[in-house]
């Protein structure tokens, strides 16, 4: 590899700026990502551009092929940019990356027609540049995931507030319907809304129904059992109802004790006892005449 | 020396947590409480700790000790007004209490040693 200072990559990309912005352009367009209906022509004709610009000026002062220099910074900042509001818009990752790997051409054709008469030199700097640009394109891709994992991680959380709604029942009496599969965070939220739930209305009683439960695991078991000791330790009392045969026979399977939680097979079985909990009791009215 | 002051109502002895507990503080307090509950003869203890944010594994158990202490000194004691940050970190160091009464505030507490006191007498 030819020493860095001796680079000529800064040199072409000056030179023949315009040329390759050109060529660069007609590739990006050609490519089957050209996404007209995502992103408008000059748009991209403008991030191309400046990131033409910022490349000259980071090679110009950078040494060697390492892009995670201070000198690539402005460089970087500007593929995150457009990494992430192309993973916002909906491009894919390689419709992403194609911005950065679709400049090598160009460039190389650039150089071809400045070196053509250095092989040697030639070989040098085209495999340097393509280095630099692989870089960058895994960059892109890199840039790229972590913005869409972003997307996934509050979409979950938004999920994880969504589905463990606390409500009212009665005067002391509070009803958690619990629907989808419970894991420790999830739990987590349950616990603390309920908690929560508990002090804010000063209930006696609340009705955790698990109807909406697929399968109750050894963990799941305990999680409810941590809620339960939680709510008592606060003055509360838990009812579990919504138990399905097939959860009954699993939880004593598993060797999972209740015993020291109140259980019901339906919420109207809960509901009425959590009534007589606190001193109520549903009566019909008396039959019109 | 910092105390938690125990106040006697009737034969029930009250003890409000105002400040955050340390060991001293609890220690001091369990030795005081079961000397109070053998002077006055108190048949029960109510513990609010409602203002109580922060507890670890040593005043967990410290409370433990203190409910079952009064046991054997033949008072109930039933643990008021504890914050949902507090009843998750017990049940997570695994400190369930067994044993111990619980109530959301002093009112129901109160309400529940009254109720307990007149199956007692009804019994």
């Amino acid at each position: 590899m030819s020493p860095a200072t001796s680079s000529r990559l800064p040199q072409v990309l000056e030179r023949r700026e315009a040329e390759i912005l050109d060529r660069w352009m007609k590739e990006q367009l050609a490519a089957v990502s050209a996404r007209r209906d995502l992103m408008s022509e000059g748009q991209l004709r403008e991030q191309s551009k400046e990131f033409l610009g910022l490349m000259k000026q980071a090679t110009s002062k950078g040494t060697g092929t390492n892009v995670t220099g201070p000198e690539w910074r402005v460089a970087r900042e500007m593929l995150s940019d457009i990494s992430r509001s192309r993973a916002a818009k909906g491009f894919t990752p390689s419709e992403t990356a194609i911005f950065v790997f679709s400049l090598k051409q160009p460039v190389f054709e650039a150089m071809r027609q400045e070196l053509g008469s250095d092989p040697a030199a030639l070989a040098d700097e085209v495999w340097n540049t393509s280095l630099l640009l692989d870089q960058l394109g895994l960059y892109t891709t890199e840039v790229f995931q972590k913005g869409r994992e972003e997307v996934i991680a509050r979409q979950q959380q938004e999920m994880l507030e969504l589905s463990t709604p606390v409500v009212k029942l009665w005067d002391g009496v509070l009803g958690l319907p619990m629907i989808g599969t419970l894991d420790s965070a999830r739990t987590q939220v349950v616990m603390e809304s309920l908690l929560q739930r508990i002090v804010e209305t000063g209930a006696d009683v609340a009705i955790i129904d698990i109807t909406g439960v697929p399968t109750v695991d050894t963990l799941v078991a305990q999680h409810l059992i941590k809620t339960i000791t939680a709510a008592r330790l606060m003055g509360a009392e838990c009812i579990i109802s919504g138990i399905r045969p097939q959860i009954a026979a699993t939880i004593v399977h598993l060797g999972v004790d209740l015993s020291m939680v109140i259980t019901k097979a339906t919420l109207a079985d809960a509901f009425s006892v959590a009534l007589a909990r606190v001193g109520l009791s549903v009566q019909p009215t008396p039959a019109r005449k | 020396m910092e105390r938690i002051p125990i106040l006697k109502m009737g034969d029930v002895l009250l003890v409000t947590i105002q400040v955050d507990m340390h060991d001293q503080l609890a220690m001091t307090l369990q030795d005081d409480l079961t000397q109070r509950i053998s002077q006055t003869g108190a048949h029960a203890v109510l513990i609010d700790i409602s203002a109580v944010e922060i507890v670890d594994s040593f005043i967990g158990r410290m409370i433990a000790n203190i409910a079952a202490m009064a046991r054997i000194l033949d008072a109930k004691t039933v643990l008021v007004g504890m914050q949902p940050a507090v009843a998750i970190t017990l049940v997570e160091l695994g400190l369930t209490l067994p044993g111990v009464r619980t109530a959301l505030n002093v009112e129901r507490g109160m309400a529940l040693l009254r109720g307990e006191a007149d199956a007692d007498a009804a019994g």
